[in-house]
């Protein structure tokens, strides 16, 4: 093990290049679970919609994400994409994240919208409203209120995700972490750091998603 | 002759091997207040959800106004909007304030412009006795209140039917009373209303028909004096003999 004040003096010293990294893997996770929350709303509507046609494939997605590695679907995404068109290796990543996020993502938005109680539906159709009407209105605020938890939950592990795309050379803060190591023959110090890095993250992530619930949760209840 | 509100015609209802509604019939005149009773599980609100599109009927007519209405030649929302219901647990809309679940239908359905639909819910807010409430959320409110502003919401539509299925049943027992002054209210401005109740007194007080259904058939329709003072059928004896003594 590294001594704690080598481990000081290497965190100070690579401070630049590891907050760049961080900055990369944040927008990486962002991108990748904003888009894989509309990835998310998407299949979870196909799979609650009255079509079973639909309902099956939103199935096969979730069943096609969950059942294969993040890693290997991350590379089938990655050079499957290249292979057809260009496309910026950061939108691959995030892509292939976020394609592997919505799936997830899916289960908790079906989930939360099948909590809400059928009278809300039937209260907004005796007034007239139609079913996507009242599915938009007054079902989906609902749902994302409740989907709020696990949503924050998906947040934290898609960022613990994205350093898999170390792998298609993001330089993230996992690539980074490992390439310094290497380069300096000191892997030990610089997993240490870069462990300390998401933890900052995590801690940031958590804060922001207490905060939103907080304020959702003053306005009713 | 009184306009016909709603007239149904050999009705029929199953939940799989359930027959719930066997040939019903019935007819509601305008200002009609009519009750409906029964035992538990008789099918009273499923009769009143079909009135309402909520269940799908099996067959049978459902007529509104004189128009029988059918999937193919009706917008069944179109036609919601001329029939207001009112449920038992209230399902009142828990994100948005008493004001905004008033104003949630007219503005959205009828595209009333939004200070016309808010003058509108403030009048009905005073109708049911709930102006100091219009900022509060459902949370905030007794059941009565619930009540009552779901009674307010069904109407911003100006229904030209109201449906209230077992209204007072969810209330703690000190509560009921204010839910049943509203509806006598209504009843009395001459508002056609279909009413699930098990509230003999009220029933008696403000009902001009009440409808004993038994085992998915309606057993005896009558105008109210005649159906409390001299019931025909011995099963609506026992049924009201029962209720009462309670
Ligand atoms: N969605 C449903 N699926 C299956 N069976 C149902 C459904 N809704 C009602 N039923 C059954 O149909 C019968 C009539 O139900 P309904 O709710 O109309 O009775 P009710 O007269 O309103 O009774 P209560 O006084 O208890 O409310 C009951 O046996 C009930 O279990
Ligand atoms: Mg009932």
């Amino acid at each position: 093990m590294p001594s704690f004040s080598h481990f000081l003096s290497t965190l100070a010293d690579t401070k630049g290049v590891f907050i760049d990294a961080m900055l990369l893997t944040l927008k990486l996770t962002v991108v990748s679970v904003l888009v894989g929350i509309v990835i998310g709303l998407f299949f979870a509507l196909l799979k609650i919609s009255r079509v079973k046609i639909l309902g099956w494939i939103s199935d096969a997605y979730v069943y096609l994400v969950r059942g294969t590695p993040l890693i290997v679907q991350i590379f089938i995404l990655y050079f499957g994409m290249s292979g057809i068109f260009l496309i910026p290796d950061f939108w691959a990543a995030a892509l292939a994240l976020a394609f592997h996020n919505g799936a997830y993502i899916a289960e908790i938005f079906r989930g939360s919208i099948q909590s809400i109680d059928q009278g809300q539906m039937e209260a907004g159709r005796s007034l007239g409203m139609s079913r996507s009407l009242t599915m938009r209105r007054i079902i989906l605020p609902q749902a994302f209120r409740r989907a709020l938890p696990p949503l924050g939950n998906q947040f934290i592990i898609g960022l613990k995700d994205s350093s898999l795309a170390a792998f298609i050379s993001m330089n993230e803060l996992f690539n980074v972490a490992t390439t310094l190591g290497s380069n300096n023959f000191d892997e030990m110090t610089f997993l240490l750091i870069v462990a300390v890095y998401y933890l900052i993250l995590v801690a940031i992530l958590t804060i922001v998603v207490n905060l939103i619930e907080k304020r959702l949760a003053k306005s009713d209840r | 002759m009184a306009k016909e509100m709603i007239r149904i015609e050999k009705l029929n209802k199953s939940f799989g091997d359930l027959h719930v509604l066997k040939d019903v019939d019935l007819s509601v005149n305008e200002s009609d207040v009519v009750c409906l009773i029964g035992s538990s599980g008789s099918g009273k609100s499923t009769l009143l959800r079909c009135m309402n599109f909520l269940e799908k009927k099996d067959n049978g007519k459902i007529i509104i106004e004189g128009e029988e209405i059918t999937k193919e030649k009706h917008n069944i929302n179109e036609v919601r909007q001329k029939v207001g219901m009112v449920f038992q647990h209230f399902y009142l809309f828990p994100h948005k304030t008493v004001l905004e679940n008033i104003i949630e239908a007219p503005v959205m359905v009828k595209k009333i412009p939004k200070k016309q639909a808010i003058q509108e819910a403030r009048d009905l807010l005073k109708k049911v006795d709930l102006s100091d409430k219009e900022d509060v959320y459902p949370s905030k409110l007794s059941g009565g209140q619930k009540q009552r502003v779901a009674i307010a919401r069904a109407l911003a539509m100006k229904p030209d039917i109201m449906l209230f299925d077992e209204p007072t049943s969810a209330l703690d027992p000190e509560l009921v009373g204010e839910v049943l002054a509203t509806m006598k209210e209504l009843a009395v401005e001459g508002m056609t209303m279909v009413i699930v109740t098990h509230e003999m007194g009220f029933a008696r007080e403000v009902a001009n028909k009440i409808v004993y259904m038994h085992e998915g058939t309606i057993l005896e329709a009558a105008d109210t004096q005649e159906f409390f003072s001299s019931p025909k059928d011995e099963r609506t004896k026992a049924f009201l003999s029962a209720t009462t003594i309670k």
